[in-house]
């Protein structure tokens, strides 16, 4: 027998013909082998970008004049920051921060303006949300960039050495900069987004696939009732790996847990109940369990790159914080780092909870409705 | 629908995509009778089972079980009806016991009338010896009873039986039936299908479908005197002959 005679009889050939009819028989999987890469190439593309921009600014100007006003357009026109206000006293300016309505404040005194007319250094303040290291990195740049241009433009050709505008930046929340500190309640948020469904999702398709579905959908179980019993377990799981992360966080990476853990615990329960239901929604879409892995690992992504866990969604185009505020881990992120970095109470993140809570009832709503009693 | 009937279907007709899988059903079964429903593979009988359990929607036609409309009120139908599929569908990882006081609880028995309920069930059943042995690691035999066991758990008025025997020893075959035969003395009417022309002619009644049509419904002496074979298994296998020339 000749080579080419043992190459064309090889098993090799209808192997391959049989994998290609598969492969095109199994759209589900054909579909995200060509859509992840191209999925995963958009995403990074929205969202790694390591300088930050845009970081929502509020303004405390207590010097309120033509000098000070000149400051804040110099901070404006360095692009790191983005006003979104006036405030009226520091606490306030506290206020915005820990709710995370701002994560940068520019404070501007009231001697600055008499301080540079007598010719003495003046100085102003910015403040910056240190628990996202990016972020504070990008306002000590700006803030230096701004002041750089000030003293620039008040003394023209004229230069002495002492210039007359400084600005100081003062980081709060982790005025070290350590970026455990920013990742670990980070990665509680994704874990426990990532496990809760696909756990749920793979516990569902998995009793589709061995038949016992079959045998319990002739019973009169409800549907709401089937999935529930499907689901709470998994809440429990949850809480563990909650514990567990923070417990670690605690001890190896020494991240602080300065709020109250009876109200993070309390917020995580719509969180972990919206993922479990996402996981169910999931399962109504494929037939197997390889199938929703994939999808859960699909759903993965956006949830990293998009959630704010590793890059500040301050920082993306407009689409991509859209599609980020579509994500509960978005909400989840939030809480968990002005919980646990900021000491935030129940009056800072409210709006959150309230968030994940509808998250929850509508996607459990939508997965119960679209969850079928037949094989069909 | 007289209270002696527990299926009646009319014009009873499934589709999947172009195959028509059942065609213009119609069907009686009365109450506490064993009714066989034969035909070759394919030839629509698991359709039938799972549109009269509720597992399927007719493309059209009507199916009443148990006195209710299998569609409109198809959870009253599933709190009256056991079902076994023709594949084993309980849960491997779990023991007979386990698994028996899952589907009893999931049927809406708790506490002591559950335990009474499932220690009678055990018995009868002569389950005793496996009870705390994982499901997964029965043999056929075993499997098909704790199957049994779980579909009768609730006591059902019907029980719908999806080839009950397939690849289980004589010895078992025979309990299994003598089960079967205790069911229907009670007042369970049972339907089911089997390849195995002994067991049919078991049966009180039986219904002969080929690719999807009702060709022959009576007692089984009707059946053969209908054909004008000597036994079951020669109409059976001249139905299939029939069927097959047909088709080519």
């Amino acid at each position: 027998m000749t080579l080419a005679h043992r190459v064309l009889a090889s098993p090799f050939w209808p192997m391959l013909r049989k994998e290609f009819i598969q492969m095109r028989r199994d759209r589900l999987t054909l579909g995200l082998m060509i859509g992840v890469p191209a999925i995963q190439l958009v995403l990074f593309g929205f969202a790694i970008q390591t300088e930050v921009r845009n970081l929502p600014t509020v303004v405390l100007d207590e010097s309120r004049s033509s000098e000070s006003r000149a400051l804040v357009a110099a901070i404006e026109n360095t692009g790191n920051f983005r006003l979104r206000g006036t405030v009226d006293s520091r606490e306030e300016v506290r206020r915005q921060i820990v709710a995370g309505k701002a994560a940068a404040a520019v404070i501007i005194p009231p001697d600055y303006t008499d301080d540079i007319k007598h010719g003495r250094t003046a100085t102003a303040q910015v403040i910056v949300d240190a628990a996202d290291p990016l972020a504070s990195a990008a306002a000590i740049g700006g803030a230096s960039q701004a002041g750089n241009a000030r003293s620039e433009a008040l003394l023209g050709a004229n230069r002495k050495l002492e210039p007359p505008v400084r600005i100081r930046v003062r980081p709060w929340f982790n005025p070290t900069l350590r970026s455990s500190v920013y990742i670990v309640p980070g990665i509680i948020g994704v874990l426990l987004s990532m496990t809760m469904v696909v756990i749920t999702s793979v516990a569902v398709v998995r009793e589709r696939e061995r038949g016992t579905l079959e045998q319990l959908i002739v019973t009169p179980i409800s549907r709401t009732g089937l999935l529930l019993g499907k689901i709470v377990p998994f809440v429990l799981v949850g809480y563990v790996q909650i514990t567990v992360i923070l417990l670690l966080g605690r001890l190896v990476f020494n991240v602080p847990i300065l709020g109250s853990l009876p109200l993070l615990y309390a917020v995580a329960l719509p969180f972990i109940f919206a993922s479990l239901a996402i996981g169910i929604l999931l399962s109504t879409m494929v037939q197997t369990q390889a199938q929703a892995m994939q999808m859960g690992f699909l759903f993965l992504l956006p949830n990293i790159l998009l959630s704010g866990f590793m890059f500040p969604r301050e920082a993306m185009p407009e689409p991509a914080q859209w599609l980020g505020a579509a994500l509960p881990l978005t909400y989840f992120l939030q809480v968990l780092r002005a919980v646990l970095l900021k000491a935030a109470g129940p009056e800072s993140v409210w709006r959150q909870a309230l968030a994940l809570t509808g998250f929850a009832f509508g996607v459990a709503a939508v997965a119960v409705g679209r969850f079928r009693k037949t094989l069909e | 629908m007289s209270a002696d009937t527990v299926i009646e279907t009319q014009g009873l007709r499934k589709v999947f995509g172009e195959r028509v899988a059942l065609e213009g059903l119609n069907l009686v079964v009365h109450r506490g009778e064993v009714f066989g429903l034969l035909g070759a593979n394919g030839s629509g009988k698991t359709t039938t089972i799972r549109m009269l359990c509720g597992l399927l929607a007719p493309t059209s036609g009507q199916a009443r079980v148990v006195g209710y409309d299998v569609m409109r009120d198809a959870e009253r139908v599933r709190q009256r009806i056991g079902y076994m599929s023709q594949r084993f569908g309980l849960y491997e990882d779990l023991t007979v016991l386990e698994n028996l006081r899952f589907y009893s609880g999931v049927y809406g028995l708790r506490g002591r009338a559950a335990s009474e309920r499932i220690a009678e069930i055990v018995e009868e059943l002569d389950l005793g010896p496996r009870s705390r042995q994982l499901a997964g690691t029965l043999s056929g035999g075993w499997k098909q009873r704790l199957a049994l066991a779980c579909a009768t758990a609730h006591k059902p008025d019907l029980l719908f039986l999806d080839e009950p025997t397939a690849g289980v020893d004589p010895a078992s075959r025979q309990r299994f039936w003598s089960h079967i035969g205790a069911f229907a003395a009670r007042g369970t009417a049972i339907l089911l299908t089997t390849h195995y022309m002994d067991e049919a002619a078991r049966c009180e009644r039986l219904a002969f479908l080929l690719t999807g049509r009702l060709i022959a419904d009576g007692t089984p002496d009707e059946i053969i005197a209908h054909f004008g074979q000597p036994t079951l298994e020669a109409v059976f296998i001249a139905l299939q002959a029939q069927s097959e020339a047909e088709a080519a």
